[in-house]
């Protein structure tokens, strides 16, 4: 495949495809379907120390850090405040500026809270950090996003963990259209179709997490996943032929054998 | 002497720095951050600093994650 890497705030990965580290059944499937879905940037969340059971081997230990750069997350954060606390805590467990900002507005659908993302984007762009907030699909908050300094825009594709797919194509292709950082279509994805599609709107990467953790054969379909964020992405550079109401034949309509005189499709 | 570890009570001898409380945990302090009351302290200054009654700890790492768990800081 024609070298095709993804830049984001000047840090070049060959893979478009980001992933999670929760919900796996266990850190050993986590580590091979990382492995098969080919991800050089894996997003993980900042928590207390389980103090009660040490027993349990470090997320860490499972992650081929020397391949896998590591995307701390502010998942969970309600406010501005405890989301710029969590990246500062990230950027201390992690040692890289990088954080993967959410602020949660609404408990059932997970839906951010775009008020305080923009506050808690303009705190910690001051502060040097790279900043890849999680959106809603709204070319209005991305262009808003990207002024306050954010190094990539991730509009979700559909709620957090739902599976539904992209449901709104067209502001996606909008916010492609106007944004001039790397846009990932962040939550949402069920099947490999799914980022496909993302892809062939003009994503620049996909980022999932439940759709391979949670699939019956995690490893089969990050395999899957990988493939569909190729695949689309190729048919995005491909340029895509436009859509059309009628039929247009493949086939020379020049040299047909019944063609001739007093032959016609009237007729039929 | 009693401080508050992870939102929690938590017994000590006496006053201790931050590594040796890491250490006392089994901790390994280059895979987490810690916060003392409210501030984040740097790795090379965990040697140096003293906890002391009623102070607040947080001690945090990574987990496991991608959409959304819930916050417990």
């Amino acid at each position: 495949m024609v070298s095709d890497p993804l830049t984001i705030a000047g840090k070049t990965f060959r893979s478009r495809l980001i992933v999670g580290t929760g919900k796996y059944p266990s850190h050993a499937v986590m580590a091979d379907a990382h492995r098969a879905s080919g991800t050089e940037m894996v997003t993980v969340a900042v928590r207390r120390v389980d103090l009660s059971d040490r027993s349990a081997g470090s997320l860490l230990d499972s992650i081929d850090e020397s391949r896998i750069f590591l995307l701390p997350n502010t998942a969970g954060c309600y406010t501005a405040d405890e989301a710029i606390r969590t990246a500062r805590l990230g950027r201390e467990v992690g040692l890289s500026n990088w954080v993967k900002l959410e602020v949660i507005g609404d408990e059932r659908t997970l839906f951010p809270d775009n008020v305080a993302l923009l506050e808690a984007t303009r705190v910690l762009v001051r502060e040097g950090f790279v900043v890849l907030p999680y959106t809603n699909d709204d070319p209005v908050i991305c262009k808003k996003l990207e002024e306050a300094g954010a190094a990539a825009v991730m509009p979700l594709g559909a709620p957090i963990g739902s599976g539904l797919g992209i449901q709104n194509a067209n502001n996606l292709r909008i916010i492609r259209e106007q944004a001039r950082v790397p846009v990932i279509v962040d939550a949402g994805v069920g099947t490999a179709s799914d980022a496909s599609i993302a892809m062939e709107l003009g994503a620049d990467g996909v980022l999932m997490n439940t759709a391979i953790a949670l699939a019956q054969d995690p490893v089969a379909m990050a395999t899957a996943m990988k493939l569909a964020v190729e695949a689309g992405r190729l048919a995005f550079r491909a340029g895509r032929i436009p859509k059309r109401s009628y039929a247009s034949a493949s086939s020379p309509t020049e040299g047909m054998i019944a063609a001739g005189a007093g032959s016609s499709r009237t007729g039929a | 002497m009693t401080i508050r570890l992870n939102g929690e009570p938590h017994e000590l001898a006496g006053p201790i720095t931050i590594s040796a409380l890491l250490a006392a945990l089994g901790i390994d302090p280059r895979r987490v951050a810690v916060e003392h009351n409210l501030r984040i302290v740097k790795r090379d200054r965990y040697d140096e600093t003293m906890l002391a009654a009623g102070d607040e700890v947080e001690v945090v790492n990574f987990v496991g994650g991608g959409g959304h768990e819930w916050g417990n800081l």
